[in-house]
This record gives structure tokens, sequence and C-alpha cells, in this order.
């Protein structure tokens, strides 16, 4: 009953801070919206006895990416009213194609497929078990290859974030060997013909 | 006591909303990006909703590696949007239409 | 024989290739030179072989000299048939066209295109010849053609003129008509004959009286020899000239004289004339078809007399004249009169030739003047031209004891008696003829040799006779226009002069009954004296000189009263007209509409920009989707992700 209690809160705090992420006008909440979600979010993962996830959730999320957006919402001028433009325009159809979905999954993921009659109750873990050795014994061992690989990407995304984000103007004066080599003769010297005599001065008659 | 069903039809609301979202604000980046890590919530709920109703770790894992992938993600879909800002001075979408020809 | 039959034909040849492609190597003398020995050597080769078959009595030669190729069994050969009808026409188109060589060496002295016209008349030569000579349907077509062609050349000898060119290509069509048919009927022969020789198309021929076929499966079905005598006789229509395919032969009067003299008058008009009388073993075995040609033959001879009336052309007189002419000899192949027909033919290339050499000499003289009114009291400027003109205008009308009395008169007679259908008109339509071809005759001996002179100072004190080159060839013809039907009418008309070459089926041989009836020219000549024919030709002789030397304002007034006669004749019945108007403006017209709906609309617009409009629409589609909004393609993939939702979600529930 505690659990039920515990999982209806979670959802409803999910489901309101999602539908807070999606309609409220300044990006700023809307990123503090998607916190809310994400610690709800982690609280159903407790439920699920996913304690890593739901930790790792909150850690790697919530505090670190979430961060980021919240930097990069703040940092760039962004003019709301340009964005919301047009809004309301598309709830309908926001609103049909959601429905629409919703009812074909629905039909799917429902109780008569996945109730409890379905779908029983797994039998409640040993009083030691520990879902980050767990995870732990069959990431190492197992999934130690995408594992590697999931590093690597992460690597690859550090790299490329920095790179795209690099501002490439020079702060030093030093010379650039590549445009030194391609100077030709006509850069630099001019040839010019002249009379080796000095002209005289036009003469100017006395009255 | 609590179905999986419960779980799966919070996911897909969850799903549905961000589907939403994606239309209602389909002229902010930001917001676009931010509906996509709510649909990988949704979808990481139904993983390890599974994890869990079926005694496998396995879904879990899956749940790291996608966590992983969706922080790389936003990670390099922030840096092109700084990036974009900077040339801009705006991230809308409707700005970004050089392929419009 | 053969080699002697070979020489006959290449000479020519070799001729016209002398003057056509070396023609500036060997010069204006030289072209004419190599041109006429070369046509004067196969005159006299042929006057050999004539004297061979037909005095000498050698059997007939029936030759295959070379096979082209084989196909399904048909042999495409180049073979000589040589009997009495060939010599005939050899003995007749070497001379006549020799004498045009040298007439034309006066004629055309100061031409520039001197050697191409030698080139151009040797080749006729070499085609009517190779026409004539061939024991073949294959090379039959093949010297049609030539001659066509050569005929298209010559009448727009004078490129640069307008009016030539218009009649060249008036001929050339109008002949293409003919030769469509005339393909037609040389099918038939090789569909139903299985073969494309002579003797054997002639031997097959009775076999075949009673097959009929269908030229679409719901039509009427036709004798096969009926079919394939018309298609042929098309032919003959489109060469010979006759109604209603006759409407080049006047303009080609555009080419040059000696040209209208020999191959517009003498020759290869008579070349459909020639090529019914050698089909005579399919004629004479359909009734329908030799009663069509007699009716073909009589409108021809009777309505084209009367344009000659009217006409002021001096060419174009003798040209309808020349019409008018060849209707007779039609008359006489349908009455079954084959030997009557050719005779015509032989005593017509010489007083024909004769008459248009004698107007190309008048108009020589007139500084090319063509126009009759303003001419006049030539004779005793020209008297040469004078006499030989009215030799052949005699023998023209059928003056008796001239050539063209023998023949004409043969031809109504043989007419009178046939009982092929419509043989009753034919006669009254011939003989209404007679009438009216002495009076246009002597309308123009009249209008032309005496009366006033009417042409201006200028040319009357040039006038003076043309030089010997020219007149000499007149007198020469004027010979056997005189006396051809003395010597002839015996052997020719009533002899068995053409022994095999030409048959008649015992029921249609009208001759036969004539020849019983005659005996010899003298009597035939006196006898001629009391018969109707001569006293309307008379009659005509004496309206003109009334009307065109006692009372010369009498014309005009004649024709103010009877306008609309006058106005239809001098409008050709309309055949011009109507021509231009139908064939001409409906072939333009559907050739615009084709080219407006079929081309620019169909093609153009429809495939071709369609197709490249289409392309465009679509793309522009295409382009409008690719809007190169990010949220657009976000919306895309969520409806489609929405659409395969829905797939996976009905197919797991049914």
């Amino acid at each position: 009953m505690f659990e039920q209690l515990v999982f209806y809160a979670f959802a409803a705090g999910l489901l309101f801070a999602a539908t807070m992420v999606i309609t409220v006008r300044n990006p700023v909440h809307a990123v503090l919206f998607l916190v809310v979600a994400f610690f709800a979010s982690a609280g159903l993962w407790m439920l699920l006895e996913a304690e890593f996830l739901a930790i790792a959730l909150v850690l790697v999320y919530v505090g670190a990416v979430m961060v980021l957006f919240l930097f990069v919402v703040m940092m760039l001028d962004i003019n709301v009213a340009a964005l919301r433009e047009g809004f309301s325009t598309y709830v309908p159809a926001a609103g049909i194609v959601a429905f629409l979905m919703l009812a074909a999954i629905g039909l799917v993921v429902g109780h008569q497929h996945f109730g409890l009659g379905a779908v029983p109750q797994p039998p409640a873990a040993a009083a030691d078990y520990q879902n980050t050795a767990q995870i732990g014994r069959v990431l190492y061992t197992q999934y130690v290859l995408p594992f590697e690989v999931a590093a690597v990407l992460l690597l690859v995304a550090i790299i490329s974030a920095i790179a795209l984000t690099l501002r490439t103007t020079r702060q030093t004066k030093a010379p650039r060997p590549e445009r030194q080599v391609q100077a030709s003769r006509a850069d630099r010297v001019r040839l010019v013909k002249m009379v080796a005599v000095k002209p005289e001065p036009d003469r100017i008659e006395n009255p | 006591m609590l179905a999986l069903a419960d779980f799966l039809v919070v996911g897909a609301i969850l799903f549905c909303v961000s589907v939403a979202g994606i239309f209602v604000n389909r002229k902010n980046i930001i917001l676009l990006l931010m509906c996509i890590e709510l649909m990988l919530l949704a979808v990481n709920l139904n993983f390890i909703a599974f994890s869990h109703f079926n005694r496998d770790i396995a879904g879990q894992v899956f749940v790291f590696f996608i966590l992983t992938v969706a922080a790389a993600e936003s990670a390099i879909g922030l840096a092109i949007l700084v990036v974009l800002f900077r040339n801009r001075r705006s991230i809308n979408v409707e700005d970004i239409s050089t392929m419009h020809g | 024989m053969k080699e002697l039959c070979l020489a006959i034909v290449l000479a020519p040849l070799a001729g016209a290739i002398a003057a056509g492609l070396f023609g500036r190597l060997i010069g204006r003398a030289g072209a004419h030179w190599i041109t006429i020995l070369c046509v004067g050597f196969s005159c006299a080769l042929s006057c050999m072989v004539f004297r061979d078959i037909v005095f000498n009595g050698a059997p007939p030669l029936n030759v295959a000299l070379y096979t082209w190729m084989q196909s399904g069994g048909v042999n495409f050969q180049i073979g000589f048939l040589i009997d009495q009808l060939t010599v005939t026409m050899m003995v007749v188109v070497s001379f006549v066209s020799w004498m045009v060589h040298i007439y034309t060496v006066g004629y055309m002295h100061d031409d520039p295109g001197y050697q191409r016209f030698f080139a151009y008349i040797s080749l006729f030569t070499f085609s009517m010849l190779m026409l004539v000579m061939s024991n073949n349907f294959l090379q039959l077509f093949f010297g049609w053609e030539a001659v066509g062609l050569v005929s298209y050349l010559l009448i727009g000898f004078w490129y640069t003129r307008d009016t030539a060119i218009y009649a060249n290509l008036k001929a050339f069509l109008v002949n293409r008509v003919g030769d469509f048919g005339f393909l037609l009927g040389i099918a038939a022969v090789l569909t139903y004959f299985g073969s494309l020789d002579y003797a054997e198309v002639f031997a097959k021929a009775p076999t075949l009286v009673d097959t009929t076929l269908r030229i679409w499966p719901s039509s009427t079905s036709w004798s096969v020899l009926t079919f394939t005598c018309l298609c042929l006789f098309v032919g003959a229509m489109g060469k010979s000239a006759q109604v209603p395919l006759h409407v080049w032969l006047p303009d080609s009067m555009e080419g040059p004289t000696p040209i209208s003299a020999l191959i517009h008058a003498a020759t290869m008009v008579t070349a459909g004339i020639f090529m019914v009388a050698r089909m005579s073993p399919l004629f004479e075995l359909s009734t329908t078809a030799l009663s069509v040609v007699l009716l073909i033959g009589a409108t021809t001879a009777f309505f084209m007399g009367l344009l000659g009336l009217v006409q002021n052309d001096i060419k174009r007189v003798v040209a309808y004249s020349t019409l008018s002419q060849l209707g007779y000899m039609t008359v006489a192949l349908g009455a079954s009169a084959y030997a009557a027909a050719i005779f015509h033919l032989f005593t017509h290339a010489f007083f024909k030739a004769l008459l248009f050499l004698a107007a190309g000499s008048v108009i020589m003289g007139m500084h090319h003047e063509q126009d009759m009114r303003k001419m006049g009291g030539l004779w005793r400027r020209m008297p040469i031209t004078w006499l030989t003109s009215m030799v052949g205008s005699l023998a023209l009308i059928g003056f008796p004891g001239t050539s063209g009395f023998f023949s004409k008169d043969g031809i109504l007679e043989a007419v009178k008696l046939s009982h092929t259908p419509g043989a009753e008109i034919a006669y009254w339509a011939c003989l209404s003829g007679v009438f009216i071809t002495a009076l246009y005759s002597f309308r123009l001996v009249f209008m032309v040799f005496h009366g006033k002179p009417r042409m201006d100072h200028h040319t009357a004190e040039h006038l003076h006779e043309s030089p010997a080159v020219v007149w000499i060839p007149l007198v020469v013809l004027a010979v056997p226009s005189l006396v051809a039907g003395l010597a002839g009418v015996g052997p020719m008309l009533f002899g068995d002069y053409f022994g095999k070459s030409i048959f008649v089926l015992p029921a249609h041989n009208v001759l036969h009954q004539m020849a019983e009836e005659f005996h010899g020219a003298v009597p035939f000549i006196t006898e001629g004296m009391t018969q109707p024919p001569f006293l309307l030709a008379m009659s005509g002789v004496v309206v003109a000189w009334f009307l065109y030397l006692v009372q010369p304002t009498l014309p005009g007034k004649i024709a103010a009263a009877f306008r609309p006669i006058h106005a239809i004749l001098l409008d050709k019945y309309g055949f011009d007209r109507f021509n231009d108007w139908f064939f001409a403006g409906g072939a333009r017209g559907t050739g615009s509409k084709l080219w407006r709906w079929g081309d620019v609309a169909l093609i153009d617009g429809l495939l071709v920009n369609g197709s490249g409009r289409l392309v465009g629409w679509f793309s522009g589609v295409m382009r409008g989707v690719q809007s190169g909004y990010l949220y657009h393609y976000a919306f895309a993939m969520i409806i489609g992700l929405l659409a395969l939702l829905g797939v996976f979600v009905h197919h797991l529930f049914t």
C-alpha cells in the first residue's frame, strides 16, 4: 500500500514536471522542471530496485547534464517571445498525435497484457542483494567491450564539444612559415624605368 | 501491489508528453533537446521495469549505456547550439534553413 | 542479237555518262557529238533489229541477261523481250530521240546547261529503251521510274524558274499517284502469278480468270485480273496523262521544247499505252478493265481537246492536243484494238514531235515568245517551219493520206465496231474530238503563220528561218508524218505485223473484222473521204479559217456569249484548283493539324515538355516536403513512428 502511494506520488510528480517542461515560458524554468522530472524518475527507479542507476541518474544527469543545460540556457541571450510564436496553433496537432500514440501504446502495455496476472511480482531479492555489485559484475565481464566503446564515445564527445566551441582567434604574434615560402619576387620588388637626367624645372620668364 | 503495466503506462504517458513537446516547442532547440531527454527517460523507465519484473540485470546495463550515450549527445548538442548561437545570434529553428534553398 | 540489244541500250547510257560526268572535259561540242553518235548508233542498231524481226522473220527473242537477286523463289532479272511490238517502239524511241538530239544543238545553243541537257536526254533514251525492251515487270518498273526521273529533271531544267520547279514537282507527285497504282498492280501480279516474267505471267493468266480476291475482309470480291489490270492502268494513267492524272502534262511545257517533243509528246507519255498493249493478254481477260480504259480514254480525248481551243500559249495548245491524242490511243486499247493504238502511237510520235519542234522553231524565231496572240503571218519568214507545221497539223487532224488519217480512222472504226461496254459513248466522244482537233490545230496554224503580224517591230525585223540544225529534223520528221501511215496501215493495222506480241480474244478482235473490208491503202483513203470523220475534220478547218482569218473578232464574241463555258475551259475544268485545294491543301492542312496536335501538342507538349513538367511538378512537391526546417523532419519521423506503431498494433490484434 505504501509502495503504491509512493509510486503514484512519484509518477504524478514525473508527469507533472514533464508537462511543465514542455509548456512553461521560461527555458530556465523548463530546465528546472526537467530536474524535478529526473528526481521523480529516480524515485521510481528506486521502487524498481535499480538503486545504482537511480543514484547515477541524479548524480550524472542532474549534477552534470542538467547543469550544462542550465549554463547554456542562461549564457545564451534567447529571445523567448520569438520562440514561443505559434505555440498554441500546434497544440491541437500535438494533442492528437500524442493521444493517438498513447492509445496505440496503451493497447499494448495495458493491464490485460502486463498486469499482475500476466507478469507476476518477482520474488523479493535476498537481504544482501547489491544492485551496484550485480551491474558491475556483468558490466566488467559480459559487457566489457561495449563498456570500453562507451568510454571512447564519451572521450569523443568531450573532444568534439571542445573542438566545436573553441574560438580559434590567434592571440600571439608569430611568423607564418607557410605564407612566407609563398612569397614571390613580384610581391617585393618593382622595377621602375626612369630618365637618367634630372629634368630641368620650367624656367619662369621674367617680364 | 504494483504491476509491470503501471510502470509501462507511466513510461508511455511520459513518451507521449515528450512527443507533444516536440510539436509545440518546434522552434526552440533547447527544448527539443530536453524533450529528447524526456523520451530517453521514458525508455529507460521501461527498461528498468522489465529488468525488475524479469529479474534480468541486462536491462539495467542497457540503461547504463543509454545514459552514457544521452550524456554525450546532450554535450555535443549543446556545443553545436552554442556555436550556432555564436554565428547566428539565434537558436530559432526557422533561422536554420539553409537547406530550404 | 543479244549483244546487239545490249549495245542499243548501253550506247545512250555511255553517252549520258560521258556528257553528264565529263561534260566539262569534253566541252559543248564534245557533248553533243558523243551523245548524237551514241543515240544514232543505237537508232541504227534498232533499225537492224527491226529489219531482222519484221522483214526477215527472225523469231522473237526472250532472254534473261542477269539475275539481280533471288528471293522466295522469285527471280529478279534483267532481260530483253524483243518482238514486233518492242522493235516498233525501239525504232520510234531511238529515231525521235536522235532527231531531238540534233535539233537540240540548235535550240539550246546558248544555254549554260548544254552538256547537262544532252546527258539527260541520252539518259532518257536509255531509260525508255530499258522500259520497252524489258521482259519482266521489275525492269519495266525500273524504266518506268527512270523516265519519270528524267522527265522530272528536264521539266525543271531551268531550275531557277519558280514555275519550272512547280511544274516538275507537280509532274513528279502526280506520277507518284500513278506509280503507286502501278506498283500495286505489279505486287498483285507477283502475288497471284508468282513470277514477274512476262512469258510466265501471260501463260498463267487464263487459269486465273475465275479467281477473286477481297481487298479487305468485308469488301465485295474482285476478279484478280480486273484488279491487277486496273492497278496497272492507274500507272498508265499517270504516265500517259489520262484524266484525272493528266494535270501534270500541260505544266510540263515549262521544260525546254525539245523535251516537250521527245518526252511529253512522242515517247515517255506513250509508255502507258505501250504497257497496256504489252499486257494485252491480261487486259483481254477482263472486260471491266477494258471498259474502264475505254471510258477514261474517251473522256481524255474529248475534254482535253476542248481545252486546246482556249489556250493561247503555242506549246500548251500542242500539249492539250497530245493529251487528246493519248486519249485516242487509250480508247483504242479499250476497244481491244491494240494494234491501232500502237499504230497511232507510232504515227503520233512523228507528227507530234514534228509539231513540237516546229513550235520550238517558232518560239526561237520569236525570241522565246510563246503567246500566239503576238504572232501571225510567219509563213513568209519561216517557210520551212510553216510547211512542216502544216504537214504535222494535217497529220494530226487526219487528213486523208497522212499518217494520222490511217491511225485515227483505224481507231474510230475499231471503236465503232467494238462491243466493250461504253464503246458507243467513246465513239461519239472520239468523233466529236475529230472536229475539235481540226479546229484547234488550224487555229494554231492560222494564228501563228497566217493573218496580220501582231508582234512588235523589233521581233518582226529579226524574224528569220531557224538554222539548218533545227529545220533538218523538222523535214526528216515530216517525211514519216506523211508516209508512215501509208506504209504501215496494211501490215500494222490489219496485217499480222505484231504476230504473237499482242494477244486479242477472237470475240474482241474488231481489227480482224475491219481487215476483211480492207482492200489496200488507196481504197481506204477514197472511202475515208466520204466518212464523217473526214467531213468533221474539214469542217473544223473551215470553221478555224472563218473564225481566225475571216472574222478575227468573232472568237472573242463567242467567248463572251458563252462566258460560263469559256470560264470553265479556261479553268481547265477546275482540276488544278481542286487538286490544290483538296490534295495539296488537304495534305498541308492535315500536316499542319498533325504538326499542331500531334507534334506540338502531343509529342512536344505532352510527352517531351509534359514529362519534364511532370518531373518539375513532382520535384516542386518534393521540394515543398524538403523544407529544410528541422521540425518538419522531426514531425515526419514522429508521424512515421505513429504509422509504424499503428501497423504493429494492428498486426498484434488481428
